[in-house]
C-alpha cells in the first residue's frame, strides 16, 4: 500500500515540519533564569505527528482512488454536495428549513447574552458575505475594499443620529442607499479594470474611506470615534441591555432571511445571469448585447447596499464606532468568507461566515494557538477544497420536448 | 434592387502605421449567405471587429437597414452591445462561450438584449417578469432543439465537445434575433463529418430567411453555401462574385497560391 518512495516523502515532510516549528516548539527562552530551554521531545512529537497525518492523508487518497476505479460513473454525481441534494428535494428542504428556523428562533433563550452577541456578529458577516458574493462571486469583480461600504453605513447612522437625532429605522434605508451610491462612485472609475488592477484600486478606496474618517476630525471626530449612538427603538418602549440585544438579534435574523431571499432571486434572474456571464467572458458578454457598465455598476451598488445596512446595524449594536473597526482586515475576512464558502454559492457563503466567525470564538480554548489553528484550517481548506466548502451549482431547468 | 441589410463603404482601419483594412466595400442582402475569404492575415477578423464595434474604424461607414423599414442606421462608433441591439450578432474564431454556465443559460444570455426585467423585476418577480422568463426559456430551448443540443441543456458549456461548442455559439448568437448573423470561421478545427453537419445547420438557418456573413477557410463549405464571395488580401478587396467566378479568378489564385515566376 505504501511504497518506499511515499514513506521517504513522508519522512522528508515530517523533517521539514520539525524544522519549521523549531523556533516556537523547541526553543523556550526563560528571561528570569536567563537560560534557553531546548524541548527536544516537542520536536519528536511534531515529527511523529506529521508523519501520522501524512499516512492518513495518503491512505484516504488510496481509498478514494480505489473507489473511483470501482465506479467511474458515480464520480460526476459526487461533485454535487450533500446540501445541494438535500435542497433539491422539496420535502427534505422544508423539514431542514423548519428545523433551522426553530434553532435560530430559540437560540437566544437557550444560551447566554454573550453567545447571542457572538451569533449577532456571525449573522452580520453572513449578510456582508452575501453582499460581497454578488460582487466577487457572481460578477467576478475582485473587491478588496468592501469594508468601505460597511463604514459608510455605520457612519451614516452614527452621524445622522448624533447631529439630527434620527432613529435606527429611519436611517436603515438611508445607510443602505448611501452605501449603494458609494458603490456606484467607486464603480465608475474602475469600469475598465479587471482582476489584480481592480483589486488594487478597491483596496485603495477602502483605505481612503478609513483615512478620511480617521483624519477629518470636524466630520467624524477622528480616531476617538462617535459614542452614545442610540440602540434600535421598539415602539418607544424602554429596553434593558439584554432585551435590546435580543431585539437586535431578531432584527438581524429578519435581515438575513430578507437578504437570502433577495440574493437568491437576483441570482436566478436576467440580471444574475448577466453578472455570471460578465465574470466568464467580458468580450463575449458585450457581443451578446449586455451593457457592461450598467451590469458592473448594479453589481457594485447592490453589493454595497447590504454592507451599508449591516453597517447601520453594527453601529446600533455597539453604540460606539471608530475607524479602527473598518480596517483592511475586515475586508480580508469578508473576502475569505466568500472564497472559503464557495464563490457564487449562497449556502456556501452562509456556512463560510458561520465557520469563519464562530470558529475563532470557540477556538479560544486553545488560547494562544487560536490564530495558528485558524490559519492552519484555512490553508488546509484551500489545499483540499479549493472550490470552497459548498461549490456553486448552476440551476437546472426542466422542459417538455416540443417535437 | 432592394437596399442591402448591411452596407459597408470605404472601411479603413489603421493600427499605428499598419493599415489593416483599406477602403473596403461590402454589402449583404436579405436571405443571402455571403462569405469573406482571404489568406491568413488578410484582415478578415479585423473587419468583423470593426463592424461589431470592438474596434472603431479609422474611416468609412457601416450602415444597417432593417428590411421593410427603409431607415438605415450607422453602426460606426457604437459599443458592441449596442451593435448587437441594432441587429448584428457574431460568433468568435476562438470559441468564447461562458464555460461555467449551463448550455441553456448560454443561450438565455443571448436573449438579454431583447428583454428588460431589472432589479425590481428580479426581486419581486411580478407577472410580467415571470412571463418574460418563461419566454426566454421557451425560445432558448427551441433554439437548442434546432441545433440538436436539447438533451444537454443542463450541462456546463465547458463539458461539450468542440463541434457542439461551435454550434452552441451559433445558437447563442441567434437568440439575439439578429438581422445579420456573422460567423467567424465556424468550421475551424472540425473534422469532415462535423463540417458537413455544420453546412446542413447553416443551410437550415438560412432557409428561414436569415442573412449570414461568414469568414471561412474551408473551401468546401464556402463554395457549397455562399451566394456571393468577397476575397480580401492585405486589407483590400481583390475580388467579388459568385462561387464559380471566384474559383477561376486569376487575382484570387495569385493571392492564395502565389505568382508564377517566369524566368
Amino acid at each position: 500500500m505504501f511504497s518506499i518512495n511515499e514513506l521517504k516523502k513522508g519522512a522528508l515532510i515530517s523533517l521539514w515540519f520539525v524544522f519549521l516549528t523549531f523556533p516556537i516548539m523547541v526553543i523556550k527562552v526563560d528571561p528570569i533564569e536567563r537560560i534557553v530551554q531546548w524541548r527536544w521531545t516537542n520536536a519528536v512529537m511534531v515529527g511523529v505527528g506529521t508523519f501520522i497525518v501524512y499516512c492518513i492523508i495518503q491512505f484516504a487518497k488510496y481509498r478514494k482512488a480505489l473507489k473511483a476505479e470501482e465506479s467511474n460513473e458515480t464520480e460526476s454525481k459526487d461533485q454535487v454536495s450533500f446540501i445541494h441534494k438535500l435542497l433539491a428535494n422539496p420535502k427534505q428542504r422544508n423539514i431542514l428549513f423548519m428545523v433551522l428556523a426553530a434553532i435560530i428562533l430559540i437560540f437566544p433563550h437557550l444560551f447566554s447574552t454573550y453567545q447571542t452577541n457572538i451569533m449577532i456578529t456571525a449573522l452580520m458577516y453572513v449578510v456582508l458575505g452575501l453582499g460581497l458574493n454578488i460582487v466577487v462571486g457572481m460578477a467576478g469583480l475582485l473587491d478588496l475594499g468592501f469594508v468601505a461600504f460597511y463604514a459608510v453605513g455605520a457612519y451614516s447612522y452614527a452621524l445622522l443620529n448624533h447631529h439630527f437625532g434620527l432613529g435606527f429605522w429611519e436611517v436603515l434605508p438611508i445607510g443602505g442607499g448611501l452605501a449603494a451610491i458609494a458603490g456606484i462612485l467607486l464603480g465608475y472609475p474602475v469600469l475598465r479594470l479587471r482582476g489584480d488592477y481592480l483589486a488594487i484600486v478597491t483596496l485603495g478606496f477602502g483605505e481612503i474611506i478609513r483615512l478620511v474618517l480617521e483624519n477629518w476630525n470636524e466630520f467624524s471626530k477622528g480616531p476617538s470615534g462617535i459614542s452614545n449612538i442610540s440602540r434600535p427603538e421598539l415602539f418607544g418602549l424602554e429596553l434593558t441591555l439584554e432585551q435590546s440585544i435580543l431585539y437586535i438579534y431578531y432584527i438581524m435574523v429578519a435581515f438575513m432571511v430578507f437578504t437570502i431571499f433577495v440574493v437568491n432571486r437576483l441570482q436566478d434572474s436576467r440580471l444574475g445571469r448577466a453578472w455570471v456571464a460578465l465574470r466568464e467572458d467580458e468580450i463575449a458578454c458585450q457581443a451578446m448585447g449586455i451593457d457592461k457598465q450598467k451590469t458592473k455598476l448594479t453589481a457594485f451598488s447592490l453589493g454595497a447596499f447590504w454592507a451599508g445596512i449591516v453597517g447601520v446595524i453594527f453601529a446600533a449594536k455597539t453604540t460606539f464606532i471608530n475607524p479602527a473597526s473598518f480596517t483592511f482586515l475586515e475586508s480580508a475576512i469578508i473576502l475569505s468568507i466568500v472564497v472559503l464558502g464557495g464563490m457564487g454559492s449562497i449556502v456556501g457563503v452562509i456556512i463560510g461566515a458561520l465557520v469563519l466567525i464562530l470558529l475563532p470564538e470557540y477556538l479560544r480554548a486553545l488560547s494562544e494557538y487560536r490564530m495558528l489553528a485558524f490559519g492552519a484550517i484555512l490553508v488546509m481548506m484551500m489545499v483540499f477544497r479549493p472550490q470552497g466548502l459548498i461549490a456553486n451549482v448552476r440551476r437546472t431547468y426542466r422542459f417538455k420536448k416540443t417535437s | 434592387m432592394t437596399t442591402p441589410i448591411l452596407k459597408v463603404t470605404g472601411l479603413t482601419m489603421d493600427f499605428g502605421g499598419i493599415r489593416a483594412l483599406n477602403k473596403l466595400d461590402l454589402d449583404v442582402h436579405t436571405g443571402e449567405i455571403v462569405a469573406l475569404i482571404g489568406p491568413n492575415g488578410a484582415g478578415k477578423t479585423t473587419f468583423f471587429n470593426c463592424v461589431t464595434g470592438i474596434y472603431v474604424p479609422t474611416a468609412g461607414d457601416v450602415l444597417l437597414t432593417p428590411p421593410g423599414a427603409g431607415k438605415s442606421t450607422s453602426l460606426k462608433g457604437l459599443k458592441p452591445n449596442h451593435v448587437t441591439m441594432k441587429g448584428l450578432a457574431r460568433t468568435f474564431q476562438n470559441i468564447r462561450l461562458f464555460p461555467k454556465m449551463t448550455v441553456l443559460e448560454n443561450v438565455m444570455i443571448g436573449r438579454h438584449c431583447r428583454t428588460k426585467a431589472f432589479i425590481i423585476g428580479a426581486i419581486f418577480r411580478g407577472p410580467a417578469t415571470r412571463k418574460e422568463e418563461q419566454e426566454i426559456m421557451a425560445m432558448s430551448f427551441s433554439l437548442l432543439e434546432k441545433i440538436g443540443l436539447a438533451d444537454k441543456a443542463n450541462e456546463l458549456a465547458e463539458n461539450l465537445s468542440y463541434g457542439e461548442q461551435r454550434r452552441l455559439e451559433i445558437a447563442r448568437a441567434l437568440a439575439t434575433e439578429p438581422l445579420l448573423l456573422l460567423l467567424d470561421e465556424p468550421a475551424a478545427g472540425m473534422n469532415p463529418q462535423e463540417t458537413q453537419e455544420l453546412i446542413n445547420l447553416i443551410r437550415e438557418i438560412s432557409s428561414d430567411g436569415q442573412a449570414i456573413l461568414l469568414i471561412e477557410h474551408d473551401m468546401k463549405l464556402v463554395m457549397t453555401l455562399s451566394d456571393r464571395i468577397f476575397v480580401m488580401d492585405y486589407g483590400k478587396k481583390i475580388a467579388e462574385g459568385r462561387p464559380e467566378e471566384i474559383r477561376t479568378n486569376p487575382e484570387v489564385i495569385k493571392a492564395y497560391l502565389g505568382e508564377d515566376v517566369d524566368a
